[in-house]
């Protein structure tokens, strides 16, 4: 591995960055993809998710792409990927294995001439492999050095500074007597662009079941998939949770949201419900879902029958027992 | 101090004797705490080493797998206060293995033998039980401090034990440790008749405890100097804490944030107003600028902040240095950006100590935090500077150089580019002359740590230069195994040598041999150096320990992660699989 001091001897066609991709729209961008490579020959790279509405696309693109006055940016990236490459040696290399074999195929792809449905299955299956790869090598291990006390106490510190300023803009419409508000703290950096990447590790307990379950809040972004994540705990309880939930740097689950959680519509004999920070049992799904992850100690999965008052969350005939319109 | 007690002692004996009694010397030996000195006497001649032995209370053991149990007992018949630090230190980054070892127990069998008076232990990186906690709390009645720092293994349980049987206990130190924390109630295991703690700090636990329970203690505990509770405090609670304990000289906070009436936020004001010996202040979760107001008052005499755990923006954290001139110590988060280290150097000059934490570190895309700007400020500003730990996302040569030419007393100094190999933004070069500037200009430089962009350079000034260091941190830098052998070559004192990410090989690792022995340890990992080259070290330098950690899947030659330490106590019988002994 060779630092980048002499990257100008680096050959454009070297220089490429990969990206991830979902190849269901082939018409519409042109597929980009790159890969970065080190002098020494060692592969390395940098995947970058850029998520669009639920949709990931991406990008090949050459060095023609960077401007040269950026040849210094791209190679400080490039240094970065060789140094990643060997700081997360085995996600890396593992990838770069895979990868490498598909470089042909990808340089072909920049060509239009080239460019066939074939290749884009090849593609398809490679990102495929590359999704299930668990943590981006852009994310080296150990790196920077911050001890984990500290790494999980900031990240779960973004979570209720994004819920804190939401608080104070609904606070600043409540001003009362003799109550000190509750102000911004001016973090706003962190908002939107915090990703989910530690535990948040709740309580979840199901009217008639004696022993409850542990859920990890950190790896829904939704609360489709948690819905359907505790439907799948409770309705089969010989399912145990795997693994691949427990690493701190899981990104969203794996679950896919194919159809309304039956506990969030409202036409299940149960309802979804949680303990705040104040102690009060509030249902399920009306505050977004940042906020709701700042509040939330603890889940109940609470008969329709005992959660009395609540208006019907959905205009439905069927499947409500017990509740009382309001 | 030693002539001088030599001097008074041989007036009234015989002026040819140059022999005094051993129990003099032991006297006279016993004041010295330093185990420096300490070591540093026992070379002297036969006599004086056993009056050392004999003397000596406390011993420090960089290395637990240095020296074992029994050497220890052997050497030092009356110890009654330890220190023991274990796994390397990237344990702390998840690069070492979770089995690795630096189990406390033998350790604990051995000293309930031989030091059953035992008051003192303190630990760092070792991994403790529950059993042994237990252990601990059985067979020590002496036993009076605790203090724990960066462990794991062990549980609330375990804390629960040593609450309920230590009945002398003065400090309970429970620090940034892998603690399965399933409940609060160890803290009300201290029985109602137990007052003497003095020190109390549970900070870095998440589960609640029960808060009655800690009312009472503190109220009983009158000879209570620090206290630091966990985020389940509320602001009303510490309220009532610091009532209970006006005479704390350390005080970490729970959480900072709660809807206060107008009369709470005045009792609280004053509870801090009646602190007047208050000098550390830490915790403060949630911490924003609507309540640290009521700070002010105890801030008079405050010499050590830590706001590292709260994101504060640069115009709050001004407001509150103007009431804290005699500020020595820092942490900050980089939320406070150039701004607020504006304030820094504003407001306190008597600055030594800064650390600038990255609040999100894993974010590329942010492009907020410090810069060097903020770092230069506080140089002008802050004369005395000469320990700072900065974590930023940009530096320059040119900035380094001013802050070295402002502060030259730096003693550590330890710079962490976020961006792994990242040079000069404005030039475009290496980093090089930015650490250049550094072991030039700062001859008492003891810790360096380096990052960015660094060619084999930076290591050819550090071994021309750094002639005090004693740790040196590298990661992604150098271009060839050059770099370690001028560090190798050149700094007498270096004791630790941790490297991660750099092309350093096994010419590099053998240029060492002698080196290492003078060395506590060297650790590296992800660089290029083999097995062959591991097993050549074992081979000629027999009283070092050679150990690579092998991980899942990488190539056999290859020598993945590499620990090599000298030791008295041969090579060790606990590693696990994953770590091979050369």
């Amino acid at each position: 591995m060779s630092a980048s001091g002499s990257v100008s001897t680096v050959s454009r066609d070297d220089n490429l960055v990969l990206s991830s991709e979902d190849s269901s729209s082939p018409d519409e961008s042109d597929l980009e993809l790159g890969l970065g490579l080190s002098l020494g020959g060692n592969c390395g790279f940098k995947l970058q998710q850029q998520p669009a509405s639920g949709a990931q696309y991406a990008r090949i693109f050459t060095a023609k792409d960077f401007p040269s006055s950026s040849l210094s940016s791209s190679s400080s990236s490039l240094s970065r990927t060789n140094h990643a490459s060997a700081g997360s040696k085995r996600s890396a290399d593992s990838v770069a294995n895979a990868a490498s074999s598909w470089l042909f195929a990808f340089t072909l792809l920049a060509n239009p001439k080239f460019r066939t449905y074939a290749s884009w299955g090849i593609l398809g299956i490679l990102c495929t492999i590359l999704i299930d790869m668990g943590p981006t090598a852009s994310q080296v291990v150990g790196w920077p050095p911050i001890r984990a006390y500290r790494r999980n106490s900031m990240a779960n510190q973004a979570k209720s500074v994004a819920t804190e300023e939401y608080n104070s803009m609904i606070e600043k419409h409540k001003r009362k007597n003799g109550v000190v508000e509750k102000t911004t703290n001016g973090s706003n950096k962190n908002n939107g662009t915090s990703r989910t990447r530690t535990s948040l590790f709740v309580k979840v307990n199901m009217d008639g079941i004696p022993i409850g379950r542990k859920v990890d809040l950190g790896t829904h972004s939704c609360y489709e998939t948690l819905a359907q994540t505790l439907e799948d705990m409770f309705h089969r309880p010989t399912t145990t949770i795997t693994g691949m939930r427990s690493s701190i740097q899981e990104h969203d689950t794996r679950v896919e949201a194919t159809r309304r959680s039956k506990l969030l519509d409202g036409t299940s004999d149960f309802v979804l419900t949680y303990e705040d920070k104040e102690g009060d049992w509030m249902l399920v799904g009306d505050v977004p879902w940042g906020m709701f992850l700042g509040s939330v100690k603890r889940l109940r999965i609470m008969r329709t029958s005992e959660a009395t008052g609540l208006a019907p969350r959905l205009q439905e005939s069927s499947g409500r027992q017990g509740n009382k319109p309001i | 101090m030693i002539m001088e007690s030599k001097r008074k002692k041989e007036s009234p004996s015989s002026p040819e004797s140059t022999q005094f009694p051993d129990e003099v010397l032991e006297r006279v030996l016993a004041f010295l705490t330093s185990h420096k000195d300490r070591s540093s006497v026992s070379l002297v001649c036969k006599d004086w080493y056993n009056a050392e032995r004999w003397s000596r209370t406390h011993v420090f053991i960089g290395n637990c797998y240095s020296v074992s149990p029994e050497i220890l007992a052997r050497r030092f018949p009356n110890i009654r206060s330890v220190t023991l630090k274990g796994k390397p230190r990237f344990s702390d980054f998840n690069l070492v293995p979770q089995n690795w070892g630096a189990d406390i127990h033998a350790w604990l069998v051995a000293f309930a033998d031989k030091y059953p008076f035992l008051e003192e232990l303190r630990l760092k990186r070792m991994t403790v039980s529950d059993e042994s906690l237990e252990y601990l709390a059985a067979n020590f009645q002496n036993f009076k401090v605790l203090s724990l720092l960066s462990c794991d293994g062990f549980s609330t349980d375990g804390l629960a034990a040593i609450a309920t049987h230590c009945k002398n206990l003065t400090e309970l130190d429970i620090q940034e440790n892998g603690v399965e924390d399933r409940s609060g109630s160890w803290l009300s295991c201290f029985p109602e008749s137990f007052t003497s703690l003095e020190v109390l700090n549970f900070a870095s636990m998440s589960a609640e405890v029960n808060f009655d329970a800690l009312e009472r203690l503190v109220s009983r505990c009158k000879s209570l100097k620090v206290l630091k509770v966990n985020k389940s405090i509320s602001l009303e609670q510490l309220q009532k804490l610091l009532t209970r304990a006006p005479q704390l000289v350390e005080l970490g906070t729970g959480s900072f944030s709660q809807e206060l009436t107008t009369r709470q936020y005045a009792e609280l004001e004053s509870a801090f107003n009646n602190c007047k010996n208050i000098h550390t202040l830490s915790g403060l979760w949630e911490a924003t600028a609507l309540y640290l107001p009521v700070l002010y008052p105890a801030c008079a005499n405050l010499t050590f902040l830590n706001l590292s755990y709260t994101a504060l923006q640069g115009g709050d954290l001004a407001k509150l240095l103007v009431h804290c001139p005699r500020l020595q110590r820092l942490w900050v988060l980089d939320t406070v950006e150039d701004k607020g280290l504006e304030a820094v150097g504003s407001y306190c000059p008597l600055l030594e100590e800064l650390r600038v934490f990255p609040a999100d570190p894993f974010d590329e895309e942010i492009i907020h935090g410090v810069t060097e700007e903020g770092f230069v400020a506080v140089s002008f500003g802050c004369r005395r500077l000469h320990y700072v730990l900065y974590f930023c996302r940009q530096m320059t040569n040119a900035a380094v150089a001013t802050i070295v030419q402002n502060c030259p007393d730096f003693t550590h100094f330890r710079l962490c580019i976020m961006n792994p190999g990242q040079p000069d933004y404005l030039t475009n070069e290496p980093m090089d002359e930015a650490f250049g500037a550094v072991v030039k200009t700062c001859t008492k430089l003891q810790r360096l740590s380096v990052s960015g962009l660094l060619t084999d350079l930076t290591f050819e000034y550090i071994g021309k230069y750094a002639k005090n260091l004693e740790t040196l941190s590298v990661a992604f830098a150098g271009n060839s195994g050059r770099g370690m052998e001028c560090v190798l070559g050149g700094c007498p004192k270096l004791r630790k040598l941790e490297i991660r990410d750099c092309p350093f090989g096994d010419e590099a690792l053998l240029s060492g041999l002698e080196k290492y022995e003078s060395m506590r340890s060297l650790w590296m990992s992800a660089c290029n150096v083999t097995m062959n080259g591991c097993r050549q070290l074992a081979r000629k330098m027999p009283r070092l320990n050679v150990e690579v950690m092998k991980e899942d899947g990488s190539d056999d030659s290859q020598a993945d992660k590499v620990y090599v330490y000298r030791t008295v106590a041969g090579p060790r019988r606990d590693a696990p699989p994953s770590v091979l002994t050369l």
